[in-house]
């Protein structure tokens, strides 16, 4: 079952976008986020669309597995449609008992469900174009000035690149220990709510237990290959802008003046 | 020059009771003093707690000494201002690949250390590109780590260190959780690197095959050195490692037991051509005498030529013994059907599982035996075909799986990572317990299962986390034991243990199996092991049976075990280079006990 979940993985391919640098698409996904929320308008989605299937179609990512990203997020997305079509005050069409319809419930409902199948679709496109460590080093570079404010830019960094190794890994141990426990007559399906969350110990401390004894481990091992923080360190991959970027950027002015526009006449 | 001089250097800590109050100190390690020269490959051998790995850590300044010193390239280990200095000579790998690894790409682990040096990018590129190389590992640069197997990762995180360019790689235990191939190939990778780059080699082990090659071998016991020479030096005291819980490669332990009886082998023999040679000295006579001083097991097993011919001949798989308790029929198993990701763990798989049989079950790692014990007891459903136990489908409705895993007791790999509970007693019982037995029956099962496998009562109620590595693996199958179960079916229960605790073990199931006739499933890698304990044996490849039948007769097919990445018994190979030099022994011999009395038959 986890093993489906597509949103937040990285697909291999050859197109420009994966060769882009993190940075530009940070700001690129930060800016078309930021611009779904700033149109009130169905017309101003028609603008993002274009613009989120000009990069789809540049990404070489096929459509379909973009859209299993979907999947996970398909009962949130069912109650916000809902929750904005029945309470929504406004014109009723249809009526049963104390259910409403209104006309901008639909609207509203519509309106909701556009925003946030863009708003997932955009993002998830962001991480199957860029890897994890490209994505961190990206964040870390972005977030460099908040290091006057001492924020510790490079450790957070650093955290989120290993919590991104050790998921899978994690992942593996918890159905690994839930089999055995299972193996041991564990039944993790029945019962009381109660007894469910009792049920779960015998996978929970184990798994905390292996956890602490990774992280251990792994603080060692970088410890033993001189890992002394950010100070000092130099990247074997370091962020350089390229023509593309400045590309990429060009057009990132476009999509802005574009929602300025828009913003303006609607 | 040495590299690395330990002065009589001591480690304490502090001891602590249940309640983490400080009681006493544990002394781990006790006045060891050890050079090792430029260029060396030395290899620390030592028992699981022996402080063979607490002395690896202060050669990387992970741990500093409480007495004595550790002077490494130069640089006391005590002053701070040589940490990095001393960090960057002496490189570490680690026991777990997974855990040593810190990037999400194979290149930018490796690239790792020497960024934290704050070497510039261009030259970080070229030692990634070199070290990679040099580990063979060049073609998976841009793999994740995820996607390679053990021994690939370990050779990522020798690479790693590699890079650092340091004078001295120091590897703890770098193949214990490794299977035989993985093993083979960090060996042979880290030997290269020592011939070739003239790098200096600090192997911690427990592996006696690993050191046969070292330069110098030092043993440690109980937080003290207690030999050191060349590997034939300590191999000539083949009964004083047995006793600090190593064991001798199989060439030396024959040639000592031919010694005992009067034969004149020379001392510590390490290799198969040295025992052959050796044994082409003595009076050995052209027709082989009946077999004498014989075990009433040896007897049963005694090699004869006829037989081994019959054996040669035999293709079919043999039919198991007993009506079958366990059966899968026609069973596929595919995982991630219909995606890219699609996988046939299984395909086609028939098997019988006889009660009181007990069945070795062989492959190497991915060929299906984990995907294979998860279906005997209902964790995985087969994609097609059908699993019964007792005649009935176990995936019928109204079928209990939960009363199924107590007939089929499953214990996996490193079972000890399961432990839960408070105190020992209690983690024993959750098995019973979900059987929804009583609690007067849960306990006297729980209490049965522990003396099945030799917890002392005094641990019963200490905390299962507190326990040694040998002890916590011996609860946790105690906890499946615990259950009653018909069949046991144990996945690499010996897995990172050192000799002994591997053999106590296996000797403790052979002991349940022969007193309580409980049917047995052993997945191992270990040739030896299964020809030592199984009746039957059962090779996986490529989700297939392979061969299955009697130990002797799967054997049989030395060329075609090896052309699926898998062995026969040393034994075996030991006897057929003895044949081909013109000794007539039978080449059927598959253990210790067997080759002994093989070698004693042609003797006169």
């Amino acid at each position: 079952m986890l093993r489906e979940i597509t949103i937040g993985q990285y697909y291999p391919a050859a197109s420009v976008i994966h060769r882009l640098d993190p940075r530009v698409k940070l700001v690129g996904t930060i800016l078309y986020i930021v611009s779904l929320f700033l149109f009130e308008q169905f017309l101003g989605f028609a603008a993002a669309l274009i613009f989120f299937f000009c990069v789809v179609v540049l990404s070489r990512v096929p459509f379909r597995y973009i859209l299993r990203g979907l999947k996970p997020i398909l009962l949130l997305l069912l109650f916000t449609v809902l929750f904005n079509v029945f309470l929504t005050k406004g014109t009723v069409l249809v009526q049963w008992w104390v259910f409403k319809i209104t006309k901008e419930g639909l609207y509203r409902g519509g309106f909701m469900g556009c925003r946030l199948i863009l708003l997932i679709l955009g993002s998830s496109l962001m991480t199957f174009t860029t890897t994890p460590n490209q994505l961190t080093d990206g964040l870390e570079s972005l977030l460099t000035p908040l290091r006057l404010l001492r924020v510790p830019v490079h450790d957070i960094a650093m955290m989120m690149s290993i919590a991104l190794r050790f998921i899978p890994i994690l992942l593996e141990e918890t159905d690994k220990i839930m089999k055995a426990q299972q193996a041991r007559g564990a039944d993790f399906e029945t019962g009381s709510i109660l007894a469910r969350a009792k049920a779960m110990l015998p996978i929970f401390i184990p798994l905390i237990v292996s956890a602490f004894r990774r992280a251990f481990d792994l603080a060692q091992a970088m410890e033993a290959r001189c890992y002394r923080g950010g100070d000092g360190r130099t990247k074997m991959k370091p962020l350089r802008y390229r023509g593309r970027d400045f590309v990429a950027f060009g057009y990132l002015a476009v999509y802005l003046l574009a929602i300025i526009l828009l913003r303006r006449w609607l | 020059m040495e590299i690395v001089a330990a002065k009589e250097l001591t480690h304490e800590f502090p001891g602590r009771d249940e309640n983490g109050d400080v009681v006493g100190t544990v002394k781990a390690l006790r006045g060891v003093s050890l050079q090792i020269e430029k260029g060396e490959f030395a290899a620390i051998l030592g028992h699981n707690g022996s402080g063979k790995s607490t002395l690896a850590k202060h050669i990387n300044a992970l741990l500093f000494p409480t007495g004595g010193d550790v002077v490494v390239c130069g640089h006391n280990t005590k002053q701070e201002e040589n940490l990095w200095e001393i960090r960057k000579s002496a490189g570490m790998v680690f026991q777990n690949p997974d855990n040593q690894i810190v990037a999400t790409v194979v290149e930018e682990d490796v690239g790792f250390g020497p960024e934290n040096l704050g070497v510039p990018t261009d030259e970080i590129w070229e030692r990634v590109k070199d070290c990679l190389k040099k580990v063979g590992m060049y073609a998976y640069r841009k793999h994740s780590p995820n996607k390679l197997s053990g021994g690939q990762k370990q050779r990522v995180a020798v690479a790693g260190v590699m890079a650092m360019k340091p004078e001295c790689i120091i590897l703890d235990e770098p193949t214990a959780m490794l299977d035989p191939k993985g093993r083979a190939e960090v060996i042979e990778t880290v030997r290269e690197l020592n011939r070739t780059e003239g790098i200096t080699v600090l192997l911690i082990t427990h592996y006696m095959d690993e050191v046969v090659f070292a330069d110098r071998v030092f043993v440690m016991n109980e937080g003290e050195l207690v030999m050191q020479g060349t590997p034939r030096q300590v191999f000539a005291r083949a009964d004083e490692l047995k006793a600090l819980r190593l064991s001798v490669p199989l060439e030396t332990e024959l040639s000592d037991e031919l010694r005992k009886l009067g034969w004149n082998m020379p001392e510590a023999i390490l290799s198969r051509d040295e025992f052959v040679s050796a044994f082409l000295t003595l009076p050995w006579k052209k027709t082989p005498g009946a077999a004498k001083d014989v075990k009433k097991q040896a007897l049963l097993k005694a090699p004869n030529p006829a037989e081994a011919q019959n054996a040669l001949s035999f293709a079919e798989p043999q039919k198991a013994p007993k009506p079958p308790l366990l059966e899968l029929a026609d069973v596929s198993y595919t995982y991630s059907a219909g995606t890219a990701y699609e996988m046939h763990a299984l395909s086609h798989v028939d098997l019988s599982v006889g009660e009181g049989e007990f069945i070795g079950l062989i492959g190497h790692t991915g060929s299906g035996k984990s995907t294979l014990i998860q279906h005997l007891n209902g964790l995985e459903k087969p994609t097609e075909g059908t699993v019964r136990y007792q005649g009935k489908d176990i995936h019928a409705e109204g079928f209990s799986k939960k009363w199924l895993r107590g007939q089929v007791g499953l214990v996996f790999q490193y079972p000890e990572y399961q432990l839960f509970e408070s105190t020992v007693l209690r983690d024993v019982c959750f098995g019973p317990k979900n059987l929804g037995l009583s609690e007067e029956e849960v306990e006297r099962r729980a209490k049965a299962a522990l003396e099945l496998v030799k917890i002392p009562q005094e641990l019963w109620e200490s905390s299962p986390f507190d326990l040694s590595g040998g002890q916590k693996r011996r609860v946790a199958i105690a906890g499946v034991l615990a259950m009653r179960p018909k069949v046991l079916v144990l996945d690499e229960p010996t897995a990172g243990l050192d000799p002994r605790g591997h053999d106590e073990i296996l000797g403790q199931i052979e002991t349940i199996h022969r007193q309580t006739g409980m049917t047995v499933v052993l997945v191992s890698h270990s040739m030896e092991d299964v020809a030592q304990y199984a009746d039957r044996l059962v090779v996986m490849n490529h989700g297939k049976v392979a061969f299955t039948g009697a130990p002797r007769q799967v054997f049989s097919h030395v060329r075609e075990l090896e052309h699926i990445g898998l062995a026969v018994p040393n034994a075996a190979y030991l006897m057929t280079a003895l044949r081909e030099a013109g000794v007539p022994v039978g080449t059927d011999v598959f253990t210790v006990e067997e080759a002994k009395e093989a070698l004693l038959r042609v003797l006169p």
